[in-house]
């Protein structure tokens, strides 16, 4: 068998031209990821449906037997709620596709390949990122539908939104971290199983005055809560008149929660990449 | 350097106290097929993970188509293709899919690496099921398409990392000739095994390797004949009739057989395969015993190590186990 040659690239040279390799590589494996979203459009819309299920049932099931603190549609308070916590479910979608593929080979089939090996974590960056951008217009969508609406301006509406995806890149982070620390996918559905506590244990579906005292103070500052305040009050939502720190800080943590998670997971992210190499 | 496209001198690699690598030496000449052979945690697996620019080792160095392994690993990434343990293909894409995924991520235009693609497919008899997800593939088809993937810029050095493990012999056999194809065509392969029998029907030299280095290298032949060749298994049908067929085995055999009371078994060493079976059922028909099971066999791998080390493989087994990711 005499496989026919192939012209192989040159390398890159200049800097320029390696940034240039590496956007384009970083793309390339973007590209998979919508190539599975082509190839499982059942999977993708079940995963895009999950959270208007749990809208449908948190907003109708329940929501008849809450009230909001300060009055006001619970519908209107429980979205920006849900909106949050659809970026936080991401994580796990990051953790599985990056614990696959360690488990799989597929990472080191890229690390032995001459691609940029910043482009594995980039690509798969912004494909959680578009999945995820894509799950919460959806929910908006949705939102719309069952009678939840922004009050504010579009500078204010565009800024909430603009919150909820920075949360969503911080905890990218972590799904990167804790698929290569966990590197095992069925393991991954045991961590999985911890996101929803920390989801539940903030202000999304009941207010924090109705919790005991301590529990309270958890849930407000949990920095799930701190973006679901924020937006609640840039898209004009009720439920908001929180008299703690954090709830008075909200915008201010809103950005602040986000930027330290990145601050932490980030490098520890990086390390566990090249540990790879160990 | 040319003429070595794998080189590898004093490898050392520790992971904690254990020692993965120690001292570990290799010289691959162009267009052969260097077999690593050894138990589980022999270090095998190390090995190629650092010839591979996965690992960074210790001490020691290793260039590869002539470019360091830790220096210049980007170059070395350019001329090698890595076959792991499990096929490291993506389950939800088809087979053209993931070929053009990899061909574009080694820069290919779009164009070129869609031609590629389609040839890898057709060479590796996937052409016909390109399309169809690899979920969908039998576990030698997956095998095809990982060595396909391996091969998008026709790398001069191939490492195969027990490439067969968990195939069934149709599929071990389809990768093999693949194998045998390419290093017809010039490729050179270093291919880690735990089957002598593998590394018998694809390494023109074997290394074997124990506790992370090297303790012995030759031919297939010239590694079998160190260790007496074939041997006979003759099971005794009655307990009390295991003396005498050891007896009657060790008339035929080249040195004293091993017997095993819990089995029946007698086994020994010999050196014309069928004269001696020939020859052992004669004198156990003479002698008038009733045999259960009498046959040929290679020696086995364990056979290879206690002869090689004084050790059995279950020693090396005690070593934490190679990271494998």
């Amino acid at each position: 068998m005499t496989l026919p040659s192939v012209e192989a690239p040159p390398m890159p040279g200049t800097a320029a031209e390696r940034l240039r390799w590496s956007v384009a590589d970083a793309w390339t494996v973007t590209g998979r990821d919508l190539a599975h979203w082509l190839r499982q459009p059942a999977t993708l819309a079940m995963n895009l449906l999950f959270m208007v299920m749990v809208v449908l049932l948190f907003g109708y099931l329940f929501g008849g037997a809450m009230t909001v603190p300060g009055g006001g549609s619970y519908r209107e308070f429980l979205l920006p709620g849900m909106f949050a916590l659809s970026m936080l479910f991401g994580v796990e979608a990051t953790m599985i596709a990056v614990s696959t593929d360690v488990a799989r080979g597929v990472t080191d089939r890229f690390r032995a390949m001459p691609m940029a090996r910043s482009a594995v974590v980039a690509g798969r960056g912004i494909a959680d990122m578009l999945n995820s951008a894509l799950g919460l217009s959806l929910l908006l969508a949705c939102g719309l539908l069952v009678g939840w609406r922004w009050h504010g301006g579009a500078a204010a509406t565009l800024a909430a939104i603009g919150l909820l995806l920075l949360l969503r890149f911080a905890l990218i982070w972590v799904g990167v971290y804790l698929g290569l620390v966990v590197r095992n996918p069925e393991a991954v559905a045991a961590v999985q199983v911890l996101v929803w506590p920390l989801g539940f244990l903030s202000n999304a579906i009941a207010p924090t005055a109705t919790m005991p005292g301590w529990l309270g103070a958890v849930a407000e500052w949990n920095p799930v809560s701190a973006t679901i305040t924020a937006t609640r009050e840039l898209f004009g939502n009720p439920g908001l008149g929180g008299v703690s720190w954090a709830d008075q800080h909200a915008m201010l943590l809103a950005v602040v929660w986000p930027l330290v998670i990145l601050a932490v997971f980030c490098p520890l992210a990086v390390r566990r990449w090249q540990r790879l190499s160990r | 350097m040319a003429t070595l496209p794998v080189l590898a001198e004093g490898l050392r690699k520790r992971y904690g106290k254990a020692s993965a690598l120690d001292g570990f030496d290799l010289a691959v000449p162009e267009g052969t097929v260097c077999g690593l052979l050894g138990p589980n945690g022999a270090g095998k697996t190390t090995a190629v993970r650092i010839l591979a620019t996965l690992l960074r080792p210790d001490g020691g160095r290793a260039r590869v188509a002539g470019f360091d392994v830790v220096g210049q690993a980007a170059q070395v990434r350019h001329r090698i293709g890595l076959l792991g343990q499990h096929p490291a293909v993506d389950e939800v894409l088809s087979g053209r899919q993931n070929l053009v995924l990899f061909g574009r991520l080694h820069h290919l235009p779009a164009a070129a690496a869609g031609r590629r693609a389609d040839e890898l497919l057709e060479r590796f008899g996937l052409a016909g099921t390109g399309a169809k997800p690899v979920s969908q593939y039998s576990g030698g088809m997956r095998r095809r398409l990982d060595l396909a993937a391996s091969l998008i810029l026709a790398p001069p050095v191939l490492f195969l990392d027990e490439p067969t493990t968990g195939l069934d012999p149709r599929g071990r056999n389809e990768v093999w000739e693949a194998v045998r194809a390419l290093v017809t065509a010039g490729t050179t392969v270093l291919l880690t095994t735990q089957y002598l029998d593998e590394a018998d029907q694809l390494a023109h030299r074997i290394s074997l390797i124990d506790q992370g280095r090297v303790i012995a290298e030759g031919t297939p032949g010239e590694l079998k004949s160190r260790l007496g060749g074939d041997r006979i298994d003759v099971v005794a049908a009655r307990g009390e009739e295991l003396a005498a067929t050891a007896a009657a085995v060790a008339r035929v055999a080249a040195a004293e057989p091993e017997v095993d009371p819990d089995t029946r078994r007698v086994s020994a060493p010999v050196r014309d395969r069928v004269a001696a079976l020939t020859e052992a059922a004669r004198e156990l028909d003479a002698a008038g015993i009733t045999v259960e099971d009498i046959a040929l066999r290679r020696p086995t791998l364990d056979e290879v190590f206690l002869h090689l080390t004084g050790h059995d493989t279950r020693a090396a087994d005690q070593l934490p186990q190679e990271v494998t990711a």
